[in-house]
């Protein structure tokens, strides 16, 4: 036995390859993919009037101002539902747990087209918003639904429910008890949610540009108004509006995400 | 004082309280001591109010709170795990009861200070709680609970997440506490020799039924059958007798009762020593003897004694 | 004060109004005069061709961007590397730009004008290709990477001084750990791919019988006042759509059910 076991050969020392190579190919993939066409977009950009015309300024309002509206809808729906899924017990909650990834899986046009169906013109139940700015509030509620459920569901699954008994024996009634408690532990999910939210909506094109008609002033929303550029055969004024547009969410997630690092700062 | 009439509590097939009734006097420091399972737990939280019984009533100082919600009855509870409010500081954990209750300001503030000073807790007053050990955060639920005045104060297993030795200084804290404030007080606990340390009373439990209700003295010099004895404290079993282990005499020359046994093992536990034995049929016992009486005896590895108890307990019917 | 049937009413009735009504009615709507107007418009030449221009897309796309994130994954977790938090981030920057943008990016990049421009690359499939990727890129890095950091590393250097080359660390140890991790993920950048829209309406110059892909196709029927057409074809990504939340919520790390 014990010769057999000398008898093993010890593998060849040698440097490995395979840090090298995944670093390699991941970074060469993402500059080749991702990096090389926004340097491109951010050289190309030029034309102060792309991004100052009241075409552009008032499409740029309405998007920000939408998408602001979404992301406070959200944070309040999306939490209820959330809710409804840890706390709550009822037949059916699995599926109306995968029916929340819907948005995910399902294509913006189809998204878009169906609210068109049920809520345009040809709406069965009377109820039309197509090229109204309601049209475009109801798109980006669509395709934002799951970001903030998604986010403040581990959280509400992971809460210590002792902290919420403990409360009640201090005197607190649910209310309260929901308000100094629960809420603030929930607090930087939802912020996390509201901030993906926001990015979406904000980027937003499939779901919107069928239903919003894209009227220029009324419900055109920044996407379309890039697209529009492009169409006119103005790709560096589009790319300017679309540098804009990218300053505006970054600044606005940079800002959440600092509210968020203030409200865990018990973490740290 | 504290009345428990009856109660029952189901949690789908599993029965955690069958019919129990216990009453604890006011003033005095009651401990529910049993295994895991044995109820103690869901009773300390039916009498909290963070459950409700299947069948039975909670009457609290001559009144019945069986249907009154954990807000309302004044009852102050500490937490095994703390469920310390880790969001807030200590110093807002403490409050927390009194802000709910909307107390003016300046009494919070004496209040909490009070308190702070009493678990000495003090100068970590704007710490939050992932920043204190599990003894400091066990006080700071200590001091949360009792910032309300409450009639009663209960408390699940709160020093079982801790280590041996801030168990022991706590629970020596806790009796001081006690005799300070004389609040009516109810631990929850597996550990008997916590249970025997700190109550004026134990109830031992074991799978949702009281076994004995008795001072710890009692409890360990009468105890009301086989479960009772084996929980309270180590005990030898020979055919229907059980002996504890400094009843067993040991002696060199057999002498008429006595049966013969080897020393296996002397495990010394500082003052005390305890000498396992086994006899010829297999059978374990152990005795526990002072240092002199070892060294008197002489006892060794392997040597053959006879042993005989001085006293031993039998228990009959069911 | 609202109840927890109030709660529970409230949160269901936001869905069935918002999402399960409108998909609902689009499906009741195809087939309301039966199956067969449904089948002749989903199996017009351009709507065929279309259903292989997604899927030549999302067979291209899906397979790189997972090969890509599994790499990825392990670079940013393992092998830490100054620019390890770059990385990361540009990772997620699909995610938080508008899909017009990206066509944009690329048409600046690979048009007549650009830096690498006048190949063919741009209105015709290689764009739509590069299109497709860049959006569905981050899915499975970002599944993967916190079930690497999860799992640790001390099964993988238990692996190494038993003699097992990286090769075979990866195969034997860190695969059988992810590989849910990465089915998930798939999943996830399989209907993103399927589902783009507005980076290759950008990118491909939209024509029909060539250049479109379905989501394209639906747009068009749509906009050429045929209903039944631009239906048909929504139903088919939404048949698709439903089998893929149906594998997502099969493969879904469990965390989120009770």
């Amino acid at each position: 036995m014990a010769a057999k076991a000398a008898a093993l050969p010890s593998p060849k020392a040698r440097r490995s390859l395979a840090p090298g190579l995944a670093i390699g190919i991941s970074t060469l993939y993402l500059s080749v993919i991702v990096l090389l066409p926004l340097a491109a977009l951010a050289w190309r950009a030029h034309g102060w009037d792309a991004i100052t015309s009241e075409q552009a300024v008032s499409s740029l309002k309405l998007t920000v101002i939408a998408s602001a509206i979404v992301a406070l809808v959200n944070a309040l729906a999306g939490t209820a539902i959330a809710w409804t899924l840890v706390r709550d017990r009822f037949l059916g909650q699995g599926v109306v747990n995968a029916i929340v990834d819907m948005p995910f899986a399902l294509p913006t046009i189809v998204a878009g087209l169906t609210l068109l169906a049920l809520y345009g013109p040809r709406s069965p139940v009377d109820v039309n918003v197509a090229f109204t700015r309601w049209a475009i509030l109801l798109a980006l509620l669509f395709v934002t639904l799951p970001f903030v459920v998604r986010t403040v569901q581990p959280v509400l699954l992971e809460l210590d429910r002792e902290m919420e008994d403990a409360a009640a024996s201090l005197g607190a009634n649910r209310l309260a008890t929901f308000r100094r408690i629960v809420l603030p532990n929930i607090l930087p999910a939802i912020l996390s949610g509201v901030a993906l939210a926001f990015a979406r909506a904000v980027g937003e094109f499939g779901a919107v540009v069928l239903i919003s008609g894209n009227l220029p002033f009324k419900t055109e929303v920044a996407s379309v108004y890039v697209f529009g550029r492009i169409e006119s055969g103005d790709p560096g004024g589009a790319a300017a509006a679309s540098v804009v547009i990218l300053a505006i969410t970054f600044g606005v997630l940079l800002g959440i995400g600092g509210v968020r690092r203030w409200a865990t700062r018990h973490d740290r | 004082m504290i009345e428990a009439r009856g109660i029952v509590k189901r949690f789908g097939d599993f029965t955690a309280l069958d019919g129990v009734s216990v009453d604890v006097p006011t003033g005095s420091l009651t401990a529910l001591l049993g295994p895991s399972g044995s109820g103690k737990s869901t009773l300390l939280r039916v009498i909290a109010g963070l459950e409700r019984p299947d069948e039975g009533q909670i009457i609290l100082e001559g009144e019945d709170v069986t249907r009154v919600p954990p807000q309302s009855r004044g009852v102050g509870f500490v937490f095994q795990h703390y469920a310390a409010f880790k969001h807030m500081t200590v110093w807002e954990n403490v409050a927390f009861g009194l802000r709910i209750r909307r107390r003016p300001r300046a009494e919070v503030k004496q209040r909490v200070t009070e308190l702070l000073e009493l678990v000495q807790l003090s100068r970590l007053g704007e710490r939050y709680p992932a920043q204190l050990s599990g003894g400091q955060r066990q006080r700071m639920g200590l001091a949360r609970a009792l910032a309300v005045d409450p009639k009663v104060l209960l408390l699940d297993e709160p020093f079982g997440a801790l280590d041996a030795r801030v168990r022991k200084e706590l629970r020596l804290w806790l009796r001081r506490l006690h005799d300070e404030t004389h609040t009516t007080t109810v631990i929850v606990t597996h550990d008997q020799e916590e249970a025997m340390e700190v109550a004026d009373r134990v109830v031992v439990m074991n799978s949702g039924c009281i076994e004995q209700t008795a001072p710890p003295r009692e409890l360990y010099d009468n105890p009301a059958n086989e479960f009772v004895m084996s929980f309270v404290g180590p005990v030898n079993r020979l055919g229907d007798a059980f002996i504890r282990p400094h009843d067993v005499e040991l002696l060199l020359e057999p002498n008429g009762s006595t049966q013969e046994a080897m020393v296996e093992r002397l495990v010394h536990l500082g003052f005390e020593v305890r000498v396992e034995l086994v006899r010829d049929d297999g059978e374990h016992l152990s005795a526990q003897l002072t240092r002199e009486q070892v060294e008197a005896l002489e006892l060794q590895r392997g040597q053959i004694v006879y042993v005989r108890p001085t006293r031993q307990t039998v228990f009959t019917g069911s | 004060m609202i109840g927890k049937y109030g709660l529970r009413f409230v949160s269901l009735g936001y869905l069935a109004v918002l999402l399960v009504a409108p998909v609902s009615y689009v499906f009741w709507k195809t087939f309301e005069h039966g199956f067969g107007p449904a089948w002749d418009a989903v199996t017009t030449p351009n709507a065929v061709h279309a259903l292989k221009v997604t899927l030549i897309l999302t067979a291209v796309a899906v397979p790189a961007n997972t090969i890509f994130g599994i790499l990825c994954a392990l670079a940013i977790v393992r092998h830490r590397f100054p620019g390890a938090g770059i990385v990361n981030a540009v990772v997620d920057l699909p995610l938080a730009l508008s899909p017009v943008v990206v066509g944009l990016a690329l048409l600046l990049l690979y048009g007549r004008e650009g830096w690498l421009g006048g190949h063919g690359v741009v209105f015709a499939l290689p764009g739509m290709v590069l299109a497709t990727i860049f959006v569905s890129l981050p899915f499975v890095v970002r599944e993967v990477v916190p079930v690497l950091r999860e799992i640790g590393t001390e099964q993988e250097q238990a692996a190494a001084t038993l003699g097992a080359s990286a090769l075979q660390t990866f195969r034997r140890v860190t695969w059988p750990a992810i590989r849910w991790a990465v089915a998930y993920g798939v999943v996830l950048t399989t209907a993103r791919a399927l589902g783009e829209f507005g980076a290759v309406s950008v990118v491909s110059g939209r024509l029909a019988g060539e250049t479109e892909s379905l989501t394209l196709h639906v747009q068009d029927r749509y906009q050429s006042f045929d209903e039944v057409g631009a239906y048909a074809a929504a139903v088919v990504l939404a048949l698709i759509a439903v089998a893929t939340l149906i594998l997502m919520t099969r493969l879904k790390p469990k965390e989120e059910t009770q």
